[in-house]
């Protein structure tokens, strides 16, 4: 198989697998509030991510360093011309991870209050502008004959993208209440089943209507398979939600994700980011791909150690299998801030 | 300003900022592994506090450099494009590969060591923060094989279809020479910091303790931290002397102009002398102007050449050369300057070195003071080694960006043993899409978050160091599935 192929599929592997997890993540970021009631019940839905949340976001680095050595002009066109959308993400993610790590070193209400609010609020951003992201990249965006975007920032605001923003907006909530639901019993467990509950038709449908339009606009026909798979999934999650079988609905969620990501991946190729300006512009795979001995080279590095990464991560979403509750949680034992005199 | 200057300012910024966390998580992690191996083979108490007290300042600590790595993965693409197309090929792939390697490893252990104190066997997670240290040094050769390749590329060809540098050969670009240089200078360096760091505040905790009483129970634990932070100085002072020694060797061959400009060389010498001190307009580059007050003969062409007498070529005759090789005039016909700013790698060199001084000296008076199994007191000690904690942290920013500036004008500098198209100017590097205002504001975003961030940062490391070392009971292993967490957020 021709390597840029391979790699066009091995990157589409790589966000699917960032967008699941910190996906989930995300999710229990936002619904920390909802579900969680009082500090206690914030520190259960954190804890639930609290060991993973870290190695999940790597999904998203080890993506961006993937898109460099295999398609450095994707790379440079993609990030360069979404710089706004993309400083905005990337805020988020700072201050979303010192706040996860702060908020308990001082053990004082107003301190771990205010990180709380970054926590949840640094989830919503990423949560609605990667999809915006993904969904811009299938409509095209007006790119010139030196493979340099030329449409500034307001362009990137169009109804499909927004409808993009939209389910991954929901995907993710969705996703993170089912998360939460396996992973917590008691109170804020059955806080999160009902969250859960109510997501899970505005799921099907946001990302229905979505999944429908890029099939229609920009899609061919084989690509169909993913929409169908797509929406079984997501019938299926609701199903399994509602029955309490929540190892199952997170499953079928998470195919659903991954039938969105094939969707994309598939309507692009084999563009990597189509020029509205003349197709002939178009970063295909072809023009934007590394040599091939660089190719061959990452191939060879991700063959041996993407399974590596798999089983320890694996490993440690088994060292911490168990469901967490408000009796879990113990008490605050970190410093207080030093008495001013 | 241009987008040129202003993505400079940024990049500047945000690595300066991320490499001031990375050296203490690098030498850290390692440290903190080293103690709690302590713990685990000997069982005694002090060696558990330690493992506590020091591993919660890494964690602190950790959580800023994640965040501020982030950006650095994706800066390449926002502000330097240009320069990401035309090394793509080369540099992808060391990038690609830390994230693979080595920070799923990192991040994965890290969790498992904060969260597994008591779900995981002690020597499982013992392995956890061996896992991760090892992480954080293999991030550390990657990324350093990375910037390796912008100092000298080699491994690459130029392809004139495609326009861009492409790898040829993997392996040399991992065993640069220059790599091998830098890696081990960067990683003693690291180990300097955290050696100080462990070093100056259980120096700070014993005259504090032996204050309260001479024979504080806590004495005994302070002492051993102090030593093993001046053990680790002293193994790490000489490390950097010997492999500072091996680069600036190296970069006298590679690059020549960043030599004679760290010296404010202006005429080729032989047996050029190394100045301490210098007057003269080295802010206006112009040469002419530089004194040199303080010398020491031969000192420069012996750290260049190896040879007291050797010939160091001054940056009149190197800017001849390098016009002819590498153009005289930019396309647009303006005349190209090879010189890099004097001011700063003249001072940033200087600093780099003379920085490390206090280290030097807090490890010589802490082995004098602590033989005999004596704690210290004195008080200035005390504050000999608050003032020495943050010295490693500043001389390591200055080595880089005497590094980073000394390169310029080159983001890529060429190698003069190997291809003649593989180089690159910076002002041809920077994106052609970003605009004045994106970069401002992300400039101005940038700096502000990482400013405030970076008062909670001290803040937390200020309130832990200063409440000392924990004595908690060490957890019990349990698979008991009710029992409450032993840690948590
Ligand atoms: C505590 C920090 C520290 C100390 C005391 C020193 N260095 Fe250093 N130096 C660094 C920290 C550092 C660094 C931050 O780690 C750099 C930046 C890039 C690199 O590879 O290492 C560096 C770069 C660097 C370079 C530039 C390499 C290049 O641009 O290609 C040279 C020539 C030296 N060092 C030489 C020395 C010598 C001769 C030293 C003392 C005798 C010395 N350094 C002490
Ligand atoms: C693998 C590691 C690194 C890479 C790939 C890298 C790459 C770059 C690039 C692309 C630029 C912009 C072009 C330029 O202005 O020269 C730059 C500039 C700079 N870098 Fe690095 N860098 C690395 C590590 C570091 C570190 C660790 C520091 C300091 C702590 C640093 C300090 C700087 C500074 C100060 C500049 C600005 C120089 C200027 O204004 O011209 N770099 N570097
Ligand atoms: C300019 C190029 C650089 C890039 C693209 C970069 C990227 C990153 C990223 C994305 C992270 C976060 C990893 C995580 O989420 O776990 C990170 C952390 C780290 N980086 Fe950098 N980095 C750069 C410069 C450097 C340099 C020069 C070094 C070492 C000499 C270094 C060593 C580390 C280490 C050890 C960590 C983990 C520890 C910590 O976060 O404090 N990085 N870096």
């Amino acid at each position: 198989m021709d390597l840029a192929l391979v790699w066009f599929i091995l990157i589409a592997v790589l966000w699917t697998g960032y967008l699941v997890l910190e996906g989930f993540d995300f999710g229990v970021g936002m619904l920390m509030e909802k579900v969680g009631k009082g500090d206690k019940g914030r520190r259960v839905a954190l804890n639930t991510i609290g060991p993973v949340w870290d190695g999940n976001e790597v999904w998203l680095l080890t993506a961006g360093g993937a898109m460099f050595a295999a398609f450095p002009h994707w790379y440079a066109t993609l990030f360069s011309g979404f710089y706004l959308p993309l400083l905005l993400i990337l805020v988020a993610l700072i201050v979303r991870a010192v706040a996860i790590e702060y908020r308990g070193k001082i053990n004082d209400d107003a301190w771990r209050r205010r990180w709380d609010w970054m926590i949840m609020g640094s989830a919503w951003i990423p949560s609605i502008l990667w999809g915006v992201a993904f969904a811009n990249i299938v409509r095209g965006v007006p790119i010139d004959e030196n493979m340099t975007y030329t449409g500034g920032f307001f362009n990137l605001l169009n109804p499909y993208a927004l409808l993009g923003g939209a389910t991954t907006l929901v995907l993710f909530l969705s996703h993170g209440a089912i998360f939460l639901a396996l992973k917590t019993s008691g109170e804020v467990h059955d806080r999160a089943a009902a969250v859960a509950k109510t997501l899970a038709p505005i799921a099907v449908v946001v990302a229905g209507a979505f999944a429908v339009w890029t099939q229609l606009a920009y899609s061919v026909t084989w690509t169909w398979a993913a929409v169908a798979i797509a929406a079984v999934a997501l019938l299926g999650s609701m199903f399994f939600g509602n029955q309490g079988s929540y190892g199952k609905a997170f499953a079928t969620n998470a195919v659903a994700i991954a039938a969105a990501v094939v969707l994309i991946f598939g309507s692009l190729y084999p563009d990597v980011m189509p020029s509205t300006t003349d197709p002939a512009y178009s970063l295909t795979l072809e023009n934007a791909s590394s040599s091939d001995y660089t190719l061959t080279v990452m191939t060879w590095v991700a063959v041996i150690f993407v399974p590596i990464v798999l089983a320890y991560q694996a490993w440690s979403y088994w060292v911490f299998r168990r469901r967490l509750s408000l009796d879990h949680i113990p008490e605050h034992s970190s410093l207080t801030f030093i008495k001013k005199k | 300003m241009d987008v040129l200057e202003l993505a400079r300012w940024q990049f500047g910024i945000t690595t300066v900022y991320h490499f001031i966390l990375v050296p203490l998580t690098i030498g850290l992690s390692t440290l903190v592994a080293i103690m709690q191996t302590a713990w685990v083979r000997t069982g005694k108490q002090k060696y558990y506090r330690l493992t506590k007290f020091y591993g919660k300042l890494l964690l602190i600590n950790f959580a800023l450099g994640i965040a501020t790595g982030i950006v650095q993965e994706f800066q390449f693409g926002m502000n330097w494009s240009e320069y990401s197309r035309f090394v793509g090929d080369v540099f992808g792939a060391p990038l690609a590969m830390e994230a693979l390697m080595a920070f799923f490893l990192e991040s994965t252990f890290l969790g498992l060591w904060i969260f597994g104190w008591d779900r995981l066997p002690k020597k499982v997670h013992l392995a956890t923060i061996w896992s991760f240290a090892i992480g954080s040094l293999l991030s550390a050769y990657f990324i350093i094989a990375a910037n390796s390749w912008m100092q000298h590329p080699v491994g690459a060809e130029y392809n004139a279809e495609t326009g861009r540098a492409e790898m040829t050969d993997i392996w040399a670009v991992l065993t640069n020479n220059t790599t091998l240089a830098a890696f081990p200078h960067v990683i003693a360096t690291a180990f300097l910091v955290a050696g100080t760091f462990v070093a100056g505040i259980a120096v700070y905790w014993m005259v504090r303790k032996s204050r309260e009483s001479k024979t504080h129970e806590d004495l005994p634990m302070y002492r051993t931290a102090a030593r093993f932070g001046a053990v680790v100085m002293l193994l790490a002072g000489i490390g950097v002397i010997v492999t500072g020694d091996i680069q600036a060797k190296l970069m006298f061959e590679q690059q020549p102009y960043k030599m004679a400009a760290a010296e404010g060389l202006c005429h080729t010498e032989e047996g050029a002398a190394f100045s301490l001190l210098t007057i003269g307009n080295l802010a206006g580059d112009d040469c002419g102007s530089v004194q040199h007050l303080i010398e020491v003969p031969g000192m420069l062409a012996f750290m260049a050449t190896g040879d007291w007498d050797g010939t160091v070529l001054g940056l009149d005759d190197l800017q001849e050369m390098y016009a002819e090789r590498y153009g005289a005039t930019t396309p647009d016909g303006e005349e190209i300057s090879y010189q890099p700013n004097l001011m700063i790698t003249y001072w940033s060199f200087r600093l780099m070195i003379g920085l490390a001084a206090f280290s030097a000296a807090l490890c010589v008076a802490i082995f004098w003071f602590t033989r005999k199994n004596k704690a210290i007191d004195q008080g200035w000690m005390s504050k000999l080694a608050i003032i020495s904690l943050p010295m490693p942290f500043l001389a390591g920013s200055f080595g880089w960006i005497f590094t980073e500036m000394g390169r310029q004008p080159f983001v890529v500098a060429p190698n003069p043993t190997g291809s003649d198209q593989i180089f690159l100017m910076t002002m041809f590097g920077v994106s052609e899409s970003t605009s004045v205002t994106e970069v401002v504001i992300s400039l101005t975003t940038f700096t502000l978050v990482y400013a405030i961030l970076g008062v909670f940062w001290f803040k937390l490391m200020h309130r832990y160091a200063i409440e000392g070392a924990p004595n908690p009971e060490p957890e019990e292993h349990s698979t008991d599935p009710d029992r409450p967490m032993s840690f948590a957020y």
